[in-house]
């Protein structure tokens, strides 16, 4: 590994965070086989923006208060997981697993209704959902071109029964897992998946999933993310939506030094149907964000979004909820809750909705509230014999399953509450 | 029932309590021994929810002053969790609505401390479902219940139906009862009431705080106490709660009155 060697240097100076990516873009190139995959010209067009790109800083708004320090200390390599434990799969699901290098596909019978894009169609189609919910340039999008070696892309025509479970698991291992995704949905079709990326060390996780709903097509898409202490994860959902489509993401991160989730939807002709429900907690020193943004670009689009968070310790949590509504985008009916429990006097919530209405005739909610465990609540659970800490991780696990109880059945395995609140052995 | 010889259950003595800077109890005395069935009335704010929260240990609470001796300990310096795995109970006036927590998972992890508190064993899932199928059966309740969230969405009577459900799992020896009454329809009150009696026996003991007779005319109290002020002014027999049915309460302020201008004279 020349190129590792020769980074080292620049990799240490911790101090100028600029060569961090320097390093890593020497490293990815060295790691490149120069075969002429279809991320090839992604990788380029992704490494020069990237290098041009100044590191998200504190003074950008869009990260204002979410410190890249966390993934500065990773080491800038690229990493390819290696084979980890994984729970039985649920019934009727197919787990494919991710580990940046090899074909998730060898090997597997894909159910009726799904198969493999590749070649020309392939290369004309990614990038165009991220540039289609103006993602393209967010530094994290860059982050992945730039690294991610494989793609995993599938058309999905018709109903599909079967649940797809994407799954990847960082390890112990040092350096950076880029895992790029693309689901193209033809008119009616119907898709489960269920995302679940985790780690057990000082890495990142760079996930990009592109999906396009056809018309009258259905995503139902799961995202869980339990983390590591060291770890930091970077994911971003682009989601184009035709009309009468229906898109329903239901996420949960937590556990991570810095997870940040960008789920970003737009409605091209308006009249689909967009849900966001996500939860995500922040415990010791860790950060936890979402950014998310729904863009009405017709008339009669949908949006119900839920947005819950936890923070613990020193932990922080970051939410960004940004809805456009331009003129073209008339009886626009978005509703957006913030719901955050505060439960430590040094954690800290930044919670923002960020609403852009034009049009005239729209109905656009929204609603934040900041709270602490209810002194009732707590009585209550304590005069049944509860002891007080038991009885507020009772109250804490009730905050959390609203949204945990929406994800696909197939994350059930994974224990999703167990596994956020770091309650399982790995 | 009323057995000179019965062990004294709860003894209190002198309490006095405020909430903020409100002082709320006043030097209330009261002694409950086993297989005994208490009844304290008296108007709103006189303090008789006060009692029962203190009794339980509300955070919202401070004692001033006086003991609490329960089965001859020191009740006031335990916490609340323990208190109820000793076996005293309080039904809550307004249950609280616990969303996201399960009936079933609350109910179980409850009985579980309470047995603990009696050295038994733990119930597993299956145990506890057949224990709480049984007791469901005291209050009639319908097993839909036990899947929803702790009392989200019940109505009025289902939440006190829900309260002695506990009771009857937790299987206390002091049940401090808070206006268990209120909002009942006569139906509820029946169901409610023949549960209360059900799980009355001579080794246990009912406090009951109401503001009304008609609870008492379904579940038979030995004594009853006529509180005010933040202290019980008169104490008697049942018939004590139908003077009161019958003459209202504002006797008792004439007495209240008379008392406070000759404070000297009150023991």
């Amino acid at each position: 590994m020349v190129a590792a060697s020769l980074s080292t240097p620049t990799a240490a100076a911790g101090a100028a965070p600029g060569g961090w990516v320097d390093a890593l873009l020497a490293n990815a190139a060295g790691g490149d086989t120069g075969s002429a995959d279809s991320l090839a010209a992604i990788r380029a067009r992704a490494a020069q923006a990237l290098a041009q790109t100044p590191l998200p800083s504190r003074r950008v708004e869009a990260w204002r208060f979410t410190d890249l320090a966390p993934l500065t200390a990773l080491s800038p390599t690229l990493l390819s997981a290696a084979p980890a434990a994984q729970p039985e799969t649920a019934a009727g699901s197919l787990r494919l697993s991710l580990d940046g290098h090899s074909d998730p596909l060898a090997g597997i019978n894909l159910p009726a209704g799904l198969e493999p894009i590749s070649g020309d169609e392939l290369n004309a189609t990614l990038g165009q959902v991220l540039a289609a919910t103006g993602s393209t340039e967010l530094w994290p999008v860059l982050l992945n071109g730039a690294t991610a070696q494989k793609v995993l892309a599938l058309r999905v025509r018709g109903p599909v029964a079967t649940t797809l479970e994407l799954v990847s698991d960082a390890g112990a291992g040092e350096g950076i897992l880029s895992l790029r995704l693309l689901l193209v949905l033809e008119p009616e079709a119907s898709l489960e998946v269920l995302q679940v990326h985790r780690s057990g060390g000082a890495n990142l996780t760079s996930v990009v999933l592109e999906a396009r709903l056809g018309e009258g097509a259905e995503l139902r898409h799961g995202l869980l993310a339990p983390g590591a202490a060291t770890g930091c994860l970077l994911a971003t959902v682009a989601v184009e939506q035709a009309t009468g489509s229906r898109y329903s993401g239901v996420s949960a991160h937590g556990g991570w030094a810095l997870g940040r989730l960008e789920p970003r939807l737009v409605q091209r002709e308006g009249a689909a149907h967009g849900a966001l429900k996500a939860l995500q907690l922040a415990d010791g020193r860790q950060i936890s964000d979402t950014h998310s943004q729904m863009v009405f670009e017709g008339p009669d689009g949908r949006l119900e979004q839920l947005h819950k968070a936890v923070a613990d310790g020193q932990g922080r949590s970051v939410f960004n909820g940004a809805v456009q509504v331009p003129r073209a985008a008339q009886r626009t009916d978005a509703a957006q809750l913030s719901r955050n429990l505060l439960l430590s006097d040094r954690a800290r919530i930044d919670t923002k909705p960020e609403l852009e209405i034009v049009a005239d005739d729209v109905r656009c909610a929204h609603g934040a509230t900041v709270s602490r465990l209810e002194q009732d609540e707590l009585f209550y659970l304590q005069s049944r014999g509860i002891a007080a800490d038991q009885a507020a991780r009772l109250l804490l696990r009730g905050f959390c399953e609203e949204v945990l109880q929406e994800l696909p059945e197939a994350a059930r395995p994974w224990q999703p509450l167990a596994s956020l609140l770091g309650e399982q052995g790995r | 029932m009323i057995r000179p010889d019965a062990p004294v259950l709860l003894e209190i003595r002198d309490l006095t309590a405020r909430v903020e800077d409100q002082p709320i109890l006043k030097g209330v005395s009261l002694t409950i021994r086993a297989g005994e069935i208490h009844a304290v009335m008296g108007r709103n704010g006189s303090g008789k929810s006060t009692l029962s929260k203190v009794l339980a240990g509300h955070p919202a609470y401070t004692v001033t002053g006086g003991t609490v001796l329960y089965k001859g300990e020191d009740l006031l310096s335990l916490e609340p969790e323990l208190r109820a795995r000793a076996g005293l109970f309080l039904g809550f006036q307004y249950p609280v609505e616990i969303p996201g927590v399960s009936n079933l998972e609350f109910l179980r992890v409850a009985t579980n401390a309470r047995r603990a508190g009696k050295g038994e064993e733990e119930l597993d899932t299956f145990a506890f479902e057949d224990l709480v199928r049984e007791r469901l059966q005291v209050v009639q309740m319908d097993p839909a219940f036990l899947e929803r969230s702790v009392n989200e969405g019940f109505s009025g009577g289902e939440k006190k139906r829900n309260e002695i459900l506990q009771m009857a799992l937790l299987e206390p020896l002091v049940a401090v009862l808070d206006e268990t009454d209120s909002g009942l329809d006569i139906d509820a009150l029946r169901i409610v009431a023949g549960g209360v009696n059900h799980l009355a026996g001579p080794d246990n003991a009912t406090l009951l705080i109401t503001h009304y007779q008609r609870l008492l005319d379904v579940i038979t109290p030995d004594y009853v106490h006529v509180m005010a002020a933040g202290r019980i002014l008169r104490t008697g027999g049942k018939e004590l709660a139908l003077e009161l049915e019958e003459r209202g309460y504002d006797w008792v302020d004439a007495e209240l009155a008379a008392t406070e201008r000759t404070p000297a004279e009150v023991g």
